[in-house]
């Protein structure tokens, strides 16, 4: 029917404006997200380019949520001050939040927005998927 | 009114043709004197909300009054009548002592039931479509109204299969180890138990606190139990039990309390000492998921080798910041999912209306209010379904789903590019999806008229416009009368 074929293509043109990059859950809980090239994203830049913004971001939640002596020491400060001590100082992991942020403002200024993509951060998302927003040309 | 139709009659008979229209106007009116609304204001779960989104608990928080009024009368009456005796007789330092464990116990209470358990937000309607395009992809096409089967993923995690399940409320594939709390309606990251002692679920943001709360709460017991007995023998020793009994009646209360709680209190932190340092949570032990009885071969892959790696990373780990930003204010170009919280509806459909009136040439609202956090929709309004799945069939789902479609839609980043569409299903047919045809509706930017939407029927697009322009018709003739 006229009316479905309009819908779907309609619908296709809605979904294909943003390709989405799923978490990798291979190493367990850890914020990792996938690698595999989207073949939506083909035209647009190239493949090592997007390998390298990926392993980045996954470097850094890697950093984020790293254990070990420096997490442990302010872990166990914040026990003792009742984690009061949170209402002066930022958690590592929003310090690396913010980093992480900047990068993302630097990715898009100087790499994604010339060929027309933007990305978004994935806390944006709940930490579930990377965005990558197609910008049509058009205009 | 908006044609400046005095009489009363002709008003009554003006707000009959459009009242579905009308009254959006006004409370569009009225919405734009009002502040940008909160996240937390707006939020898909079954959750409460109080200091204006600081604080986050389940709805059900009747146990967790009758927790602190325990903690604090047994704490209290241990302070008023046992400690005077006490530290003039022995030492001062037993109520110094009681009170700081006293206070550790509620602040870790208070931080374990008021914070953010790690719930997962909701799929966005641009995820949930690209989803299901996969999960489509996946599963081969299937027909209308048909139920597609339990979606899984697989993933291999250090050498264990693990299943991923597809969250049908919250249209996402749970991350390993989360787990959807019925109660709050909520997935919920390393989702270990919901507590109605603690007024929460308790998952990866707050276990530390629940754990440091039940142990320093085993402790309190215990101190306070060990205490009010030592006093009961001191006064005894002096003036002989009943009288001692006589003098301080509280102690008796206090005794009662803290011996039927040492037994589940401590066996708890028992429990989670045991599950901190196999780093297994509530879930997976009940489910008995990493035991051996399972499979010969199946342990733990989040395990870390050993205890004293478990317990650090479980209590000394980075504490991850909430995902759900609930104090956020809503932000017109950002998507907002489903809401049927607090009983408010959304206020997509509000939306759809203002910015098909500004196409129609009748009324003239100017400006179109886009994004989340509109007034409720009176009554049975239209509700947008998201576009791609035509088959909500999953009967979690409350009476009112997926509006964020048009929220997502509306937001006009690319307006001349991207061709939205809406799907519209009244309360009662979104269940059977192969019911009546939805209706689509072009973007208005692209449309020549807008059509009223009826919403208990469903056109196409044809017969739509034949009833804009009778309305048209309509108040064309009224008001030449």
């Amino acid at each position: 029917m006229a009316t479905h074929s309009l819908q779907d293509m309609r619908q296709q043109a809605a979904i294909a404006a943003k390709v989405f990059i799923q978490r990798d859950y291979t190493n367990g809980t850890v914020c990792q997200f996938q690698t595999k090239f989207p073949s939506e994203l083909e035209t647009r830049i190239d493949k090592q380019q997007f390998e390298e913004t990926v392993r980045t971001l996954n470097n850094l939640y890697a950093e984020a949520e790293k254990l070990g002596g420096s997490s442990y020491l302010e872990g166990c400060l914040a026990c003792l001050t009742a984690y009061t001590i949170f209402l002066c100082m930022e958690t590592h992991y929003e310090k690396v939040l913010k980093k992480i942020a900047k990068f993302i403002q630097e990715q898009n200024d100087k790499i994604y927005a010339p060929r027309g993509l933007l990305l978004t951060d994935p806390i944006e998302r709940g930490l579930r998927v990377v965005s990558f927003r197609k910008q049509c040309d058009s205009h | 009114m908006y044609l400046g139709l005095d009489e009363p009659v002709r008003e009554c008979q003006y707000n009959q043709i459009c009242t579905r229209n009308s009254l959006p106007m006004e409370t569009l009116g009225h919405k734009k004197k009002k502040i940008p609304r909160r996240k937390w204001q707006v939020f898909p779960g079954r959750n409460r909300f109080y200091c204006n989104g600081r604080v986050m608990m389940a709805r059900q928080t009747g146990v967790f009054y009758l927790t602190l009024v325990l903690i604090m009368v047994t704490s209290g009456l241990f302070f008023a009548f046992d400690c005077p005796f006490l530290a003039s007789n022995l030492t001062p330092a037993i109520p110094v002592i009681g009170g700081v464990l006293f206070f550790f116990v509620l602040g870790m209470l208070f931080r374990a039931s008021f914070s953010d358990p790690g719930v997962l937000p909701r799929a966005t309607p641009d995820e949930a479509a690209d989803l299901e395009r996969q999960i489509g992809a996946a599963n081969g096409p299937s027909g209308p109204g048909y139920r597609p089967p339990p979606r899984t993923r697989e993933v291999v995690i250090n050498g264990q299969t693990v299943k991923l399940k597809y969250c049908f409320t919250c249209k996402i594939f749970r991350p390993p180890r989360a787990s959807h709390c019925s109660l709050c309606d909520n997935c919920v990251e390393r989702f270990d138990h919901h507590c109605p002692w603690v007024g929460n679920c308790v998952g990866k943001r707050n276990y530390r606190f629940f754990y440091l709360f039940i142990l320093s709460l085993s402790f309190l017991t215990v101190f306070i139990f060990a205490f009010v007995i030592t006093h009961v023998i001191l006064r005894s020793n002096r003036t002989g039990f009943l009288s001692a009994l006589k003098d301080s009646p509280a102690s008796v209360l206090e005794v009662l309390v803290c011996f039927f709680s040492v037994w589940s209190i401590v066996g708890l932190s028992g429990f989670h000492t045991y599950l901190i340092s196999s780093n297994q949570t509530t879930n997976e032990d009940i489910k008995g998921l990493w035991s051996n009885k399972r499979a010969k071969d199946n342990y733990n892959p989040y395990s870390y080798g050993n205890i004293m790696t478990n317990c650090c990373a479980a209590l000394c780990g980075p504490l991850p910041p909430s995902l759900i930003d609930r104090r956020g204010f809503i932000q017109s170009d950002t998507t907002q999912p489903v809401s049927h919280s607090n009983g408010s509806s959304m206020y997509a459909s509000t939306q759809l209306h203002t910015h098909m009136a500004a196409a129609t040439p009748l009324l003239h609202s100017n400006s179109v209010m886009i994004g989340g956090g509109g007034p409720p929709f009176p009554g049975k309004s239209s509700l947008v379904v998201p576009c791609a799945s035509l088959a909500p069939s999953q009967p979690s789902l409350p009476s009112m789903p997926g509006l964020s479609c048009a929220g997502d839609m509306l937001t006009l980043r690319d307006p001349d590019t991207h061709c939205h569409h809406h799907h519209f299903a009244s309360p009662e047919e979104t269940p059977s999806p192969s019911g009546p045809m939805p209706l689509t509706l072009p973007c208005a930017a692209h449309m020549t008229h807008g059509g009223h939407i009826h919403p208990a029927q469903l056109y196409d697009p044809a017969s739509q416009d034949s009833l804009h322009e009778d309305s048209v018709r309509g108040l064309v003739k009224l008001s030449s009368v």
